[in-house]
């Protein structure tokens, strides 16, 4: 900053005056209003009435860039994606994680938002186990073992929100290093750090405990709530993770949930192989007998196909066979990330013949006013969509309605083509 | 909707998305004939808008070729209108039905594959929630929404990720989706889907007395079926279908990358195409690879 002004100064005297207005002569809460110019956007309408600002379509087309640049990165190759994943969550509980510029403070944001992408994380990876590992007065602990319920991870952090002590990166890695290195091949190992503090304090050499987790093929990925700081950056350039630093809690969120989603498949970090699973059957309500997790009677509950024990939930591992035991529906979960549906496409609202209602909700295509409101349409099947189903169709259902409505959606394809 | 007054919104105000079967080749078979049936739900729409004054009907046809919408009750013209409404109300529904059929026979290219003649469920099913989730963005207060399968034709197996993608999106609206099956067997498919989104699933055993079973399960808001005994799962099958032979297993092998289900051990994997290494230590699979030629 001060090199710039100092360069402009020798051209021009008056250039400087105002940047010097814009730049430093302002309080923060000014300068926010300064680089948005948010009146700017305002417009009039006929009568010179200010019109509310429409962000919607603004929003939208943001939305579709995403979904275009994401689409193309999975598309140019087969999809692979690592669905089942041990995922180790390191916490930095040091001093730094009580600092108050996320409000209420850093560690309180990163709670509340680790509870989200607990429960975000195995609505889309059923199959996979979280653990919770904190740092405290530089040792690592291990808050929680892996496993599969969101519930008693979230729990035992909530209790556990205390801060103190230095941090470290080195004690956290060989910890979930040891650990991870116990799991299935097949499984994918990753490691996601949240890291307040701005140094870390270790006993040897970090470098050589990288090296180890990058040679036991774990991903290690980053968020940082400070600043950059060179030793994470290479951590996530080693291991191939992720190095990320959040702005504010909002981006923060943004931020964590990224790793929700399954990563692509990389062949060489887990090993494909085909798992023997049981597909236990649920027995009806009334019929009583006693489990083997929790050794009491009771009706429900599903039976392990290959030796008739009784567990209480799914997915489990059969304490006296140790087959895999899962539900259908728990793979069924996952297949969307199998079989993308395609990005809509925009349509000209200057072209004639759309139907005036939006296909999928039946909301009129038409306009509120004079403007017309824009549309997509499936590349498929050449149905038209309102914005908003468009994005609940990508987001959250994963089927496109005109598609799966259309029996001969193949046939009608190739004729068109 | 929106110029209702929004105070009137309790919480005994549904939103009822119906499904509706006419698959052809379904009611051709069926023992009741479809004419029945449909006074049957004719008259327990009739009942479900009676019971509240701002209750909504909306019904779609599930068809075998096609799906449309064929009835919505807040954009019907003369709603308000007391005495002339109930006519309207069911040859609007009837005339729109009969286009519908006709539509649907039109889009028959006669390759009809032999075997299972299976309904589009599953355009049925996204269409519905994608009209519930317009609902829930009309604002803070709003009719609960759910969904009635009225559904006799067999499952489609090539409709299986999509019935479950639309499953697991109403569960996370919390959308139940109850069925009614009037078909011969049981439906794997719609049993889960009301296990899942914990909506009611029955299969009547007198078909003659469709109105009462449908006014006695189904008839009922989301807030009040706490405190009625409505009929109880009979355990579901939760048995998954192999991707190689379609066969229903319950033991098999999934592949670690995509989670794809074979009944037998395979070299490579035929979804997305990774070799696999070691199979899991065990006898069964060792044998097993020895056996299976390359596919």
């Amino acid at each position: 900053m001060n090199n710039g002004d100092g360069k402009r100064l020798n051209g021009e005297a008056e250039e400087e005056d105002e940047d010097d207005l814009d730049g430093e002569g302002r309080e923060a809460w000014e300068r926010t209003y300064t680089d948005e110019r948010s009146w700017e956007s305002l417009q009039e309408d006929e009568s010179g009435l200010l019109c509310p600002v429409d962000d919607k379509i603004l929003h939208h087309a943001q939305y579709r860039r995403r979904l275009r640049s994401l689409s193309s990165t999975t598309t140019a190759s087969r999809i692979q994606k690592g669905l089942i994943r041990y995922l180790y969550i390191v916490i930095d509980l040091s001093k730094a994680a009580a600092e108050m510029d996320f409000k209420p403070s850093r560690m309180a944001v990163v709670a509340k938002h680790v509870e989200a992408f607990v429960r975000e994380f195995f609505d889309q990876n059923p199959l996979s186990q979280i653990s919770l590992v904190t740092i405290k007065d530089g040792v690592a602990h291990c808050l929680t073992d892996l496993g599969g319920s969101p519930e008693s991870h979230v729990k035992a952090l909530m209790g556990k929100l205390e801060s103190s002590g230095d941090s470290s990166l080195q004690n956290a890695l060989d910890l979930v290093h040891g650990y991870l290195t116990q799991i299935p091949s097949y499984g994918h190992r990753e490691v996601l750090i949240l890291y307040s503090a701005l140094s870390t304090c270790d006993p040897g050499d970090i470098m050589h405990t990288i090296q180890k987790c990058k040679n036991a093929k774990i991903r290690c990925s980053v968020i940082g709530l400070s600043a950059e700081i060179f030793i994470c950056k290479h951590i996530c350039q080693e291991t191939g993770g992720l190095y990320s630093i959040a702005l504010d809690e909002s981006h923060f969120k943004e931020l964590i949930l990224e790793h929700a989603p399954p990563p692509p498949a990389i062949a060489e970090f887990a090993i494909a192989s085909l798992i023997k699973m049981g597909f236990p059957q649920r027995a009806a309500e009334n019929v009583i007998s006693i489990c083997v997790c929790h050794k009491e009677a009771k009706g429900g509950g599903y039976t392990c196909p290959r030796c008739k024990a009784r567990v209480c939930e799914l997915p489990a591992e059969c304490r006296i066979c140790g087959l895999t035991l899962v539900s259908s529906p728990h793979l069924a979960r996952s297949y969307h990330h199998l079989f993308p549906i395609m990005p809509f496409e925009d349509v000209a609202p200057t072209q004639h013949k759309l139907p005036k209602t939006c296909f999928g909700c039946q909301q009129s295509l038409l306009s509120s006013g004079s403007r017309t409101t824009l549309s997509v349409t499936c590349p498929k099947c050449r149905r038209c969509f309102c914005f908003d189903c468009d994005i609940y169709i990508h987001e959250s259902l994963h089927n496109c309605p005109g598609c799966e409505s259309l029996r001969h959606s193949k046939s009608v394809n190739t004729a068109e083509a | 909707m929106a110029s209702a007054p929004s105070k009137l919104y309790a919480d005994d105000v549904s939103l009822l998305v119906v499904l509706l079967d006419t698959n052809p080749f379904f009611w051709s078979s069926s023992p009741l004939p479809f004419s029945k049936f449909i006074s049957h739900v004719l008259a327990f729409l009739n009942t479900t808008l009676r019971l509240h004054q701002l209750n909504q009907v909306v019904v779609i046809a599930t068809g075998y070729n096609c799906c449309d919408y064929i009835y919505d009750s807040s954009s019907a013209t003369n709603q308000s209108s007391g005495t002339g409404m109930m006519p309207a109300f069911c040859s609007n529904l009837l005339e729109k039905l009969d286009k519908f059929v006709t539509r649907d026979e039109q889009l028959e290219k006669g390759g009809q594959e032999g075997g299972i003649a299976s309904s589009l469920l599953s355009g049925s099913l996204s269409m519905a929630l994608c009209y519930i989730q317009r609902i829930f963005r009309s604002g803070p207060l709003h009719p609960h929404p759910r969904i009635l399968c009225l559904h006799g034709s067999p499952d489609g197996p090539e409709q299986y990720v999509a019935i479950m993608n639309a499953i697991f999106s109403a569960q996370r609206s919390m959308v139940p989706i109850d069925s009614c099956y009037i078909g011969a067997q049981n439906s794997a498919f719609l049993q889960q889907a009301s296990y899942i989104t914990g909506g009611v699933y029955l299969k009547p055993q007198i078909l003659d007395g469709l109105f009462q079973y449908l006014s006695t399960v189904y008839a009922t808001d989301l807030h009040s079926r706490g405190s009625l005994q409505l009929p109880k799962s009979v355990g579901v099958d939760f048995r998954a279908s192999c991707f190689c032979h379609k066969r229903t297993i319950d033991m098999g092998y999934i592949c670690s990358v995509c989670l794809s289900i074979f009944c037998m051990h395979h070299k490579k994997c035929s979804t997305c195409g990774s070799v696999f290494g070691q199979a899991q230590s065990d006898v069964a699979s060792t044998s097993n690879k020895r056996k299976t030629p390359d596919t």
